[in-house]
């Protein structure tokens, strides 16, 4: 079978780390991938290390006592998607938890009552820091800085104050007693609380209004002001929420703790960044989720709790913490910095490809390949009206159409074909075409998938997507590149998606990467659905039909080969090779009225290159060292027509050696006794006068008419 | 000063008194003499001379780190673990004392030991590009947790027979603390470097603008490292100093608000956090406004809880002044700033 068709486990063989990774840095998910697989590893090594840890008795007593924690960690996680930051989210805490305390000992109010005003005490506290920060516009890192001093100071002076009454009081409150030590479906009553406030929190961050407002104005303060969000307001409701949040955190500890001392939420601040950095969520703002705040929050706890059962003394884990901040700011830093740089030294991922010989095209050598100068004589049609016909076809009527570079499909008609009318506005890059049974012009639209323009010129999709394969990381139901298309005796449109991973611009970059990112894409217009037919072919460009409409001819320009996929018969699904050796990169295939086959050949193959695809650590090496307009690339700018018969014997060439008239030339079409020319870079279009033809014979005849092969 | 160079700091109206458009400094000094009036006329035992020289001598340590953090706050950066550079790398020198090790050696332990945390602060800070506030955050507490693990007391004594230690903190010359006499020399050695050498400028240069400054070639990121590392020298000298005062260094400071207090007198002074605006006068007065309160506090016998929330409020109000007189452009700021 033929390197081109790749099944699952040939690219299993074929399987590369570094397109992997390069694969994996492009996912929104990975990023807190790492730090979920460090938890994950803490926990083993707890679990292994400290006894009865790995204890569903264990894991609720550490969850009752993570819980309000992670409320103080989500609350800083959103002050820091905002693009500030929260300081004083412990103070405010330890505030908090005073208060609940004083509500219910000292003012003796219901547990009813006591709640909703510690939490309005939080948000008064936090509406203070969303005042200064959203209004007058300070630095939220000193000015949260300052108000946990004052905080701390009034909290400590105050215990100082009421240390007795708590102390000696005591609550008759099952309510209180339940948010103490209660538990929902055996869930400690916090945390249980903490995940109906992330799942609250998460719907409101991603998927409400002002959770986007929050967001946008912490990945650019200035775009979120032009675009209308008020963005003190929202600040100021971010720091309240925060305070909100930290007010919660400091029920559940007064109902847990009973009391209050000078140490009680001592450094959590501190702890809380460096657990939502370590998360994931950017210093720089506007990116982070409160999975990720909280599966950094749980990292740290674990870790803290862990020293702490090891017997580690306090200040080497305060030592500890400092230098993971340390490491977390300094990656985040670095990350948010280089992430597309480094996605793209390791993009290009070159692969091992063995050519076979190339044919001599050497001038007088008697092969079929031999230069001429044939091309050269072309009469131009449309010349400098037209901006790289990358394919041209003729309709029954004569009239000669063009997809180009801006969009269109140009119509040239008259006598001479000097009228020039821009027949339709596709967009995208339009690119090969084919009329079908009721004249709809059907084409291949790079960047956008498969369109049809009826005769009056209204274009309609085809289809723009396929069914995804499910073991690639990269999503690639999105048609990318679609290149060529031809269509089958019953109507299927068969086209080429020739790269799954570059684009339109980018796209001689697949051919130097030499890897198996194409695939050829069947639309059943009987069902309405498109099904990808082969995966991971090198670069499939030109498709054509078979006159008996048994077979596939597809073209492999990375390759340098043609190959026969079976549509019908004892074959049907397999590809085989037609052509194995051509001297040059071929493009377009079409049909030619005596049975036999044109292709267009894009570029000529040059020995450097040859070798250069046996050496991928030579090329890898290039896409790494030097700038991208130096690269090695395939010499695609030759102009060359040839004719192919049913066996695969090449018979006849057409050559611009000059590459003046006819360059980079991608496309042919036979009508009538002239031979049609369109390039993909090329100003015009050009025509030459076939000897010896049938002059009655055209395209659509071809395949619709009177002069179908199909029955002989 | 005929020619003025557009990098030297805005100096020139400093000493031209004016009473149309006093500057923060001027204003901070009015105050302050204000306060020593009010204070001196109020409260018993204030205006004597034993006193004022005892409040000097109690704010020359504020004063020597407020030279380090006023330089690195003029190149727009702050340093927040400079008390905890002075009580690390001092508490491991009087360990070592402790342990035998001649005096002088431990003290340039304790230099080396400083210098190091500069260089490893600037590094984070130039090189890695992480923002200078997390930086010196997260510095902190490492300095504290490995300095502990190293000297594990919360009080660590120096040798009592060791008077060339003790001289710079606890001596007297010509009747007056030599305290006071370090805080002047250290001032000077700034003022000097800060408007007279190129390098002094070119902090100024980057304060203003560092892309500016970038850009007309000044190696911004060796000179990120220089500016730790002075902060880091200063506070070596500020611990010298509280070493002769108290006779001890506690590392219960890296955990409490003197940090605070630092920043406090810098921003006060009128040097302000966009950078490249105030000198080493505007230290000294922040300073003798921060003395003077803190001076009167004592003899008022205010709860040290109730003095925090009091700086606090001052230290938010001067923030938001600064914010007011100095708008920095918040939609450009990055994380940090």
């Amino acid at each position: 079978m033929s390197m081109a068709v790749d099944s699952f486990s040939a690219s299993v063989r074929r399987f590369s780390p570094r397109l992997l990774l390069s694969e994996l840095l492009l996912k929104q998910w990975f990023e807190p991938v790492i730090p979920f697989t460090v938890m994950i590893c803490l926990w083993l090594y707890f679990a292994l290390t400290v006894p009865d840890y790995a204890t569903v008795q264990n894991t609720l007593s550490l969850l009752r006592l993570f819980a309000e924690f992670g409320f103080v960690a989500l609350a800083m996680g959103f002050c820091l998607i905002s693009g500030g930051i929260d300081l004083s989210v412990g103070a405010i805490f330890a505030f908090c938890n005073f208060s609940a305390l004083y509500f219910l000992y000292v003012a003796e109010l219901p547990v009813g009552l006591a709640i909703p005003a510690t939490l309005a005490v939080g948000a008064a506290l936090g509406s203070i820091n969303g005042f200064l920060i959203g209004f007058l516009k300070t630095r939220p890192f000193l000015t949260t800085l300052v108000t946990l001093i004052i905080l701390r100071a009034s909290v400590n002076l105050l215990n100082t104050s009421y240390a007795q009454v708590f102390a000696t009081n005591s609550v008759d409150s099952d309510a209180w007693d339940f948010l103490g030590v209660g538990s929902v479906l055996g869930i400690p009553i916090n945390a249980a609380t903490l995940f109906v406030v992330l799942l609250v929190c998460h719907i409101f961050l991603s998927r409400s209004r002002y959770g986007w407002h929050l967001t946008a104005i912490g990945a650019s303060r200035k775009a979120a002001r032009h675009a209308g969000i008020r963005v003190r307001l929202i600040l100021f409701f971010t720091y309240m929420l925060s305070g909100m949040l930290c007010a919660a955190s400091g029920i559940f500890y007064a109902a847990r703790q009973s009391s209050t001392d000078s140490t009680t939420g001592v450094g959590w601040e501190f702890q809380a960044l460096t657990a939502v950095v370590l998360g994931g969520v950017s210093l720089a703002g506007g990116k982070g989720t409160v999975w990720r705040a909280m599966i950094g929050a749980l990292i740290i706890f674990l870790l803290i709790n862990g020293l702490v059962r090891m017997g580690i003394p306090g200040y080497v884990t305060s030592a500890v913490i400092g230098i993971i901040l340390l490491a977390a700011v300094g990656i985040d830093v670095k990350w948010a910095k280089n992430r597309g740089k480094a996605i793209q030294k390791i993009y290009v991922n070159p692969a091992f490809v063995a050519f076979a010989p190339a044919p001599s095209v050497q001038p007088g050598s008697g092969s079929a390949y031999a230069q001429n100068d044939r091309l050269i004589k072309a009469q131009a049609i449309g010349l400098d009206q037209v901006e790289g016909p990358e394919d041209v076809i003729l309709d029954r009527q004569d009239r000669l159409y063009g997809s180009t570079r801006d969009g269109n499909i140009i119509r040239f008609s008259g006598p001479n074909l000097e009228t020039r009318e821009v027949f339709a506005h596709i967009g995208g890059r339009p690119l090969g075409m084919q009329f079908d049974r009721d004249e709809n012009l059907i084409v291949a639209v790079a960047g956008m998938g498969v369109y049809g323009v009826k005769p009056n010129g209204e274009v309609f999709k085809v289809t723009d997507e396929t069914n995804r394969t499910w073991y690639k990381l990269n999503d690639d139901s999105r048609l990318r590149m679609a290149d060529d298309l031809d269509i089958g005796p019953d109507g299927k449109i068969y086209f080429s998606d020739c790269t799954t991973r570059y684009e339109m611009t980018t796209n001689t970059l697949d051919i130097l990467e030499a890897r198996p990112n194409g695939r050829m894409v069947c639309y059943d217009p009987a069902t309405k659905t498109t099904r990808t037919i082969i995966n991971h072919f090198y670069f499939p460009n030109g498709v054509c039909v078979s006159h008996d409409g048994k077979s596939l001819l597809v073209a492999s320009t990375s390759l340098c080969k043609i190959f026969r996929y079976w549509l019908e018969g004892p074959n049907e699904g397999r590809t085989e090779v037609l052509i194995d050796e051509l001297p040059g990169n071929p493009d377009n295939i079409n049909r030619a009225s005596d049975g036999n086959y044109w292709l267009a050949l894009v570029g000529i193959r040059t020995p450097t290159f040859d070798l250069a695809a046996r050496k991928p650590g030579f090329r890898l090496r290039m896409v790494k060292q030097v700038p991208t307009d130096e690269w090695l690339a395939p010499a695609l700018n030759h102009g060359c027509v040839l004719k192919f018969n049913e066996q695969g014997e090449a018979l006849e060439s057409w050559w611009d050696p000059t590459g003046i008239s006819h360059s980079t030339l991608t496309s042919m079409r036979e009508h009538k006794g002239y031979l049609y020319l369109g390039g993909l870079e090329n100003n015009r279009i050009g025509r030459i006068k076939l000897d010896g033809v049938d002059e009655g014979w055209s395209g659509y005849e071809a395949y619709w008419g009177a002069k179908s092969r199909l029955n002989r | 000063m005929a020619v003025e160079s557009p990098l030297a700091p805005a100096s020139t109206p400093r000493f031209r008194f004016s009473l149309t458009k006093p500057t923060q400094e001027q204003i901070v000094l009015l105050i302050t003499i204000a306060l020593v009036i009010v204070f001196g006329l109020t409260l018993n035992g204030f205006a004597t001379l034993s006193n004022l020289l005892n409040l000097l001598r109690s704010i020359s340590i504020l004063g020597i780190l407020g030279l380090g953090m006023g330089l690195i706050v003029i190149s727009r950066g702050i340093d927040l673990s400079e008390v905890a550079i002075m009580a690390g790398s001092w508490s491991i020198a009087l360990i070592e004392m402790q342990h035998g090790m001649p005096i002088g050696w431990a003290c340039m332990i304790a230099l080396g030991l400083a210098v190091t945390i500069g260089v490893v602060n600037g590094v984070m800070v130039a090189f890695v590009e992480a923002p200078a506030l997390f930086v010196t955050l997260a510095a902190g507490f490492v300095i504290y947790g490995l300095a502990f693990w190293f000297a594990p007391a919360w009080v660590v004594y120096a040798p009592k027979d060791a008077p060339a230690l003790m001289f710079l903190g606890a001596g007297r010359l010509f009747g007056v603390p030599v305290p006071i006499f370090v805080f002047a020399v250290a001032a000077l050695i700034i003022h000097l470097f800060l408007s007279r050498t190129s390098i002094g400028r070119f902090i100024y240069a980057q304060g203003d603008n560092p892309e500016a400054a970038r850009l007309s070639g000044i190696a911004l990121r060796p000179l990120m490292v220089l500016e730790h590392v002075i902060v880091a020298l200063l506070a070596w000298i500020a611990g010298l100093v509280w070493i002769g005062t108290t006779g001890s260094m506690q590392m219960a400071i890296t955990q409490g608000t003197m940090i605070f207090d630092v920043v406090l007198v810098v921003v006060i002074g009128g040097i302000s956090l966009v950078g490249g605006r105030g000198g080493v006068f505007s230290v000294v007065v922040g300073c003798v406004l921060i003395g003077t309160l803190l001076n009167a506090f004592t003899i008022m016998d205010v709860n040290s809880e109730v003095q925090n929330i009091i700086k606090g409020i001052v230290l938010l109000a001067a923030i938001v002044l600064d914010n007011f007189l100095h708008p920095r452009d918040e939609e450009t700021a990055r994380q940090g700033d």
